[in-house]
């Protein structure tokens, strides 16, 4: 197997935001890994820092949260010399982050197509501004890209389209010019915070394969943010499930569809309605997450879950590995050696089984 | 028995005039039957003009043409006095974002017995509150809630009141419109579950208006699938995902992500385009395929569907 190239090494990130009704604990503990030309998925519920874990990682905070502890190390070669370096994000200035990192070395893709465009800009100024901006390109070299970039978005008319105005462009067509001017100073990492949310699912579909292909043709490493666990089926090789600001299951895809260990992957996989469910209750997880503002004991999904042992009450799982796997990690007691044997639910359990047999044929 | 429908659609037009050259046909010409106690899913791409079915059936805006029958009475044009009591009193709405549709600076008591007031639907106060509780608890919030602001409550709280509000007056149909898709998937599954329970208590009828296909096949016996205002393809929920005929409806099915890796990673979605796809919606007539399954086709597009019938999705 080729050697794996760790472009990103996020260890033990602690974030907390100030508010009026005291501290609030986002991030408790976050550790990822993404590697060169990989996809990982973070998944959750709204509220359990999935967007908040990758606005540390771009540098953009809100300006009440601070990062209490932890590092985010990024790697990637110097564009001139081919020299490779290593820097923690953390410890950069924001003059540093925002010149050399920031949309050059990351670059994200937002929510809602429709609220990060500027709205009095033509698209293809929006386009050349960043080129222009962090590489100093001329006018006539920019747009030469821009008219590019359009054309690998799917863009057909590119040269016209760069006279357009946001609001003469429909949602899906949005969220491609938002991908061009992500695209537009060769980031190594592309992170995509929920980019087909807004989207209907015709375009959902295509906009999830265009970000695939351009994946492929450009050697990108992507981080998806979403709870629509059908995209991440689509997408990504990898697959980080958070709860409460905290990682509680992570594994590659194979496994945390076909063999998921924590009770709460086992909920969220209940919970979604494939085309076949004919029961007559869909599955749901009880009550609502936790609030971050207070100081969690235990095992933060322990009240939700029907399987929490009296343990989890008390002390916070530590990551257990999964045996025979190298990177199926779970936080949850269940899976410690004493604990008794839990089986994830019947019903899921059925489903798994035929999911397996449908991907055969 | 020969059961009568609860609502009837025939032929509903909305048209919006931009100006004197330009009028958008938002919805032209579509006819659909909703029976007591059924759920009928209407499906389509943004634009397609589900909500503006939802909204024209209201009355929030004045049909350009066709009828609407509920409840035996015609509610689609000038509507007597008597008729507008009974259509804001028996159909009610339920709005996409919890958090918009919930008036900030009024208590979630007032929210919900805002009909009831308008009405004049209860005799004391007390008998008002009461019902209100009894409305809050059917929803799975406490009475205690009732006192509160709607900033106080989470999302899917928040939908739940939006629910209970339709629920107070004991409508015979609600419409919901995007009634879950703000919501997160887990509390998806929650809210979903409370409409179906509160159907299978009161037998009312639903209009769910969605784009999450899912979750449309769960919840609704009889499909619509609605594109560029017409109404493309009928049947029940079994009929259209098992047996699509139309192009369209199967480059929507072919769209939804599957939970299943193996499936989703080899799958690539099927194209439609209106345009280029040689179909004409306006000569269209609908074509029967079994009782419930209707396609619009013209003759010659009908008998290639049929020819392309069992193509892979």
């Amino acid at each position: 197997m080729e050697e794996r190239e760790r472009i990103l090494k996020v260890r033990n990130l602690n974030i907390s935001f100030k508010t009026d009704s005291g501290k609030v604990n986002a991030i408790r503990g976050v550790n990822l890994d993404l590697y060169k030309g990989e996809t990982i998925a973070i998944v959750g519920e709204s509220g359990s820092g999935k967007s908040v874990t990758t606005k540390a990682i771009m540098g953009i905070l809100a300006n009440n949260g601070t990062i209490d502890s932890g590092s985010i190390e990024y790697v990637w070669y110097d564009e001139y010399t081919g020299e490779r370096q290593e820097r923690d994000i953390v410890q950069l200035s924001e003059r540093e982050m925002q010149k050399d990192i920031r949309g050059r070395k990351i670059a994200m893709v937002f929510q809602d197509p429709m609220t990060s465009l500027n709205p009095t800009m033509t698209i293809g100024k929006q386009i050349m501004e960043p080129m222009i901006y962090h590489y100093h390109r001329t006018k006539e070299e920019a747009y030469a890209k821009a008219v590019e970039l359009l054309q690998l978005v799917g863009i057909t008319d590119a040269e016209k389209r760069m006279k357009n105005y946001p609001h003469q462009l429909s949602g899906g067509m949005r969220q491609r010019i938002v991908i061009a001017i992500a695209l537009s100073c060769d980031p190594y990492v592309l992170i995509c915070d929920e980019p087909t949310t807004a989207l209907d699912v015709t375009i959902q579909a295509k906009i999830l394969e265009l970000i695939q292909d351009i994946q492929k043709k450009k050697e990108l490493s992507v981080i998806y943010i979403t709870h629509d666990l059908g995209v991440v089926a689509k997408v990504a090789d990898f697959v980080n499930v958070m709860y409460a600001g905290k990682i509680i299951e992570t594994g590659t895809i194979d496994e945390i569809f076909y063999d998921p260990r924590h009770p709460y992957t086992w909920g969220l996989l209940s919970s979604m309605p494939d085309l076949d469910t004919d029961d007559d209750e869909l599955y749901t997880i009880p009550g609502t997450p936790p609030n971050l503002a207070h100081e969690v004991k235990g095992d933060a999904f322990a009240p939700r879950n029907q399987y929490a042992l009296n343990i989890d009450l008390r002390e916070e799982p530590p990551m257990f590995d999964v045996p025979g796997s190298n990177s199926h990690k779970v936080a949850s007691w269940l899976m410690h050696e004493k604990a008794p044997k839990v089986e994830m639910p019947e019903s899921l359990k059925k489903r798994i089984e035929k999911m397996k047999k449908e991907g055969v044929k | 028995m020969e059961q009568q429908p609860i609502l009837s659609v025939k032929d509903l037009k909305q048209h919006f005039r931009i100006n004197r050259k330009f009028t958008v046909k938002a919805v032209d010409g579509i006819s659909f039957d909703i029976m007591p106690g059924e759920t009928y899913g209407l499906v389509g791409e943004s634009g397609s003009g589900k909500s503006t079915t939802g909204r024209s059936i209201i009355r929030l805006y004045k049909p350009t043409s066709g009828s609407i029958v509920f409840n035996g009475t015609e509610i689609g044009g000038k509507m007597s006095q008597k008729a507008i009591k009974e259509l804001r009193t028996n159909m009610q709405m339920i709005f996409q974002d919890p958090m918009a549709c919930l008036n900030p600076r009024k208590k979630v008591l007032d929210i919900i017995a805002e009909g009831l007031d308008i009405h004049k639907a209860y005799s004391s106060v007390e008998e008002r509150n009461e019902k209100v509780y009894q409305m809050l608890e059917l929803v799975g919030l406490s009475r205690e809630h009732a006192s509160r602001y709607p900033h106080q409550f989470s999302g899917g709280q928040r939908q739940r009141i939006g629910i209970a509000r339709a629920l107070i007056m004991n409508p015979d149909l609600i419409i919901a419109d995007e009634a879950i898709s703000a919501l997160d998937v887990s509390i998806q599954a929650q809210v979903v579950n409370l409409m179906k329970k509160i159907q299978k208590e009161t037998n009312i009828a639903y209009l769910f208006i969605a784009h999450d296909l899912s979750m449309v096949k769960y919840i609704s016996d009889r499909i619509g699938v609605l594109h560029l205002g017409h109404l493309v393809e009928t049947g029940t929920a079994e009929e259209i995902f098992t047996n699509p005929l139309h192009p369209y409806t199967k480059s929507l099915l072919s769209a939804i992500p599957h939970p299943n890796p193996k499936v989703e990673k080899t799958r690539t979605s099927l194209t439609y385009n209106y345009e280029e796809s040689g179909l004409d919606y306006n000569a269209g007539t609908q074509h029967k395929i079994t009782d419930t399954h209707y396609v619009l086709a013209t003759e010659e597009e009908f008998k290639s569907f049929i020819e392309h019938q069992h193509d892979a999705i």
